[in-house]
């Protein structure tokens, strides 16, 4: 390093940072794949849909299917549990969203926009808090205070649409993508 | 106290070695010359003991290592293999799963010796830090561990601690539960993710003997603190760590080993959760989920805050803390030995941290005298914030410390009155 105090850069300089920025781009495209290996393969994604029969299910009865790793709630309701569901006021939800994946990011956490048809329920039995599996509520067995499930874990309690009331859970249990292939039989994903 | 060497080589091949290569030079100095206050207590020995468990991990966790299989289908089954037909599998496992049990009582107790004597103020702020890094390691490793035997608490602990990433939706739309997604490489806990654990799980340990050695390199420039908080005044006030501390901490490790396989012959599942002799089952969660023993206090605060994203803040933050203390403590007197008020905060934070544990081993729902268990968990959340927070910084300027001895050495030769 000379004395002198350059005011103007130089060329020096110039090469000196585009090295760096070189160097540094290529640390980030290397480091890249090292990161990306640790996300799902494709062969992991490929097993995304399976078909569920739901015809054998008694009112008030849940059944769960296994989903991508998770248990899969179908759960057929009473009148009471639906007339349950539809007296709720959205406004009073803690989430108002219906976190329904076939709806729009924005609708509301309606019954109607929650259950395709009102008497059967297909849910994601994911707690939205840490991720454990809710115990199903049942007029013998209650769960809770609203008639749907508890979360044993961290003590989120849900209604009979599968939307957080209480605890710590900070979203409504998710409807995943699901149509009907015929009145007894869904397809899930 | 790292002053010249005193190392004299005895032979012409150790005058050739020294000017080479000088290990031997390296190890009289650290580990036999090395000066020493002359008046460290049983309190000082769990730094012998916590390298002799590391040891003892990493032997054992190699041997295990040799008859497990990370496959979701297999692993439960090896494990049980282990137990029942490898040669002596039995007795290795249980050396492991316990010792990691026996790494965290020691390693709790010398963090409690390190607070009561002062340990973590200057000059020897970066031997605390260093400590609060292999503690962290320590957690993560043992999380990764207690994943490997894939039971019904393996799959929903993983479950539970990877989705504390989730509670970043909260901040960012879809970044926490991409993080989830990254952690696990599928949609939930299977088997990538055993695979991944079981490979971190063997790196870990080797990080943690890296980060000891620079732990060790940390404590050997200042030297050893010591039950008086007073520096070292001279060679009056020590002692050589060969033979007097080689001996006593060396007597030490013997009776911690002694109560370690005390557990492992007559207790040997004591520590753990008879849940986890259950194969993991992704559609069913146990009825009450609990973490080992020693990450309950951080479980009991984590549920004692109804809010999502707050409550893994709040368990980070108690964490994150630790690493603050060396200048949250505001007192210019190490040892609590001459805090009177200090000492009775102490106190009550072990108790605290007790309470909490307790809190954190009963469901979510329970109630004891009267009580709910998670008020009884946000006054010892609020107490465990409040002592770092408040009473560390505020002690120091308000606490009247008795008088120091004039030098370590002063109340042992000088007469009694």
């Amino acid at each position: 390093m000379s004395a002198t105090t350059a005011d103007e850069p130089t060329r020096r300089d110039f090469i000196y940072i585009a090295t760096g920025a070189v160097a540094a781009v290529g640390a980030g495209l290397a480091a890249w794949p090292f990161i990306d290996q640790m996300n799902p393969s494709a062969s992991v994604l490929a097993l995304a849909s399976i078909e569920a029969d739901i015809g054998a299910i008694a009112p008030g009865q849940q059944v769960v299917f296994k989903y991508r790793g998770h248990p899969l709630f179908v759960r057929r309701r009473t009148p009471k549990e639906i007339a349950d569901a539809k007296a709720v006021n959205v406004a009073d939800l803690p989430d108002p969203y219906a976190r329904n994946s076939a709806l729009p990011d924005d609708a509301p956490a309606t019954d109607a926009n929650r259950a395709a048809h009102a008497e059967y329920v297909v849910l994601l039995g994911v707690c939205t808090h840490l991720g454990c599996t809710p115990t199903v509520s049942t007029p013998q067995v209650p769960q809770g205070e609203f008639g749907g499930w508890l979360c044993h874990c961290h003590g989120s309690q849900y209604d009979t649409a599968g939307r957080i009331r209480k605890g710590p859970a900070p979203q409504n249990l998710l409807v995943p993508p699901y149509s009907y292939v015929s009145p007894t039989r869904i397809k899930v994903g | 106290m790292s002053g010249p060497s005193t190392y004299v080589p005895k032979s012409g091949f150790a005058r050739w070695m020294d000017s080479r290569l000088p290990l031997a030079r390296f190890a009289h100095d650290t580990m036999l010359s090395f000066p020493t206050p002359r008046n460290l207590n049983i309190w000082y020995a769990f730094g012998a003991i916590l390298t002799t468990m590391l040891l003892v991990q990493i032997v054992t966790g190699i041997v295990l290592a040799m008859h497990y299989v990370a496959n979701a289908d297999m692993a439960f089954d090896s494990v049980d293999r282990m137990m029942r037909d490898i040669n002596y599998g039995w007795l290795i496992r249980f050396m492991h799963a316990n010792g990691a049990s026996f790494f965290f009582i020691a390693v709790y107790i010398h963090m409690f010796r390190g607070l009561y004597y002062g340990s973590y103020k200057a000059p020897r702020e970066v031997l605390w830090i260093l400590g609060v890094i292999l503690y962290l390691l320590m957690v993560a490793t043992a999380f990764f561990g207690y994943v490997l035997p894939w039971g019904q608490m393996s799959f929903w602990g993983a479950t539970v601690i990877t989705n504390f990433f989730s509670a970043l939706d909260q901040v960012t739309p879809h970044w926490g539960s991409a993080i989830a997604t990254w952690l696990w490489g599928g949609y939930a806990v299977g088997d990538p993710t055993l695979n991944r654990f079981f490979s971190l799980h063997y790196l870990l340990p080797f990080v943690i003997a890296g980060v000891v050695g620079l732990h060790i390199w940390a404590l050997h420039v200042p030297g050893n603190n010591n039950p008086l908080g007073i520096e070292v005044q001279g060679p009056q006030d020590t002692v050589p760590f060969h033979p007097y501390y080689t001996v006593k901490d060396g007597f030490y490790v013997a009776l911690f080993l002694l109560i370690y396989l005390g557990f492992v012959f007559y207790a040997p599942d004591f520590f753990g959760n008879p849940d986890n002799y259950t194969p993991a089952n992704p559609v069913v969660t146990p009825p009450d989920i609990v973490p080992e023993w020693y990450l309950l206090p951080y479980y009991a605060m984590l549920r004692s805050v109804p809010q999502k994203l707050i409550g893994v803040l709040v368990m980070a933050g108690s964490l994150v803390t630790l690493a603050f203390i060396p200048w949250l403590d505001t007192s210019k007197v190490r040892s609590s030995r001459f805090r009177p008020m200090m000492k009775q905060f102490f106190w009550i934070f072990v108790l605290d941290c007790i309470v909490l544990g307790y809190c954190g081993a009963q469901s979510v729902d329970a109630v004891r005298f009267g009580v709910p268990l998670v008020w009884a968990a946000r006054v010892g959340t609020l107490y465990y914030f409040g002592f770092f927070w408040v009473v560390m910084p505020l002690l120091g300027l308000i606490e009247t410390p008795k008088p120091l001895p004039a030098s370590i050495s002063q109340p042992v030769l000088s007469p009694a009155e």
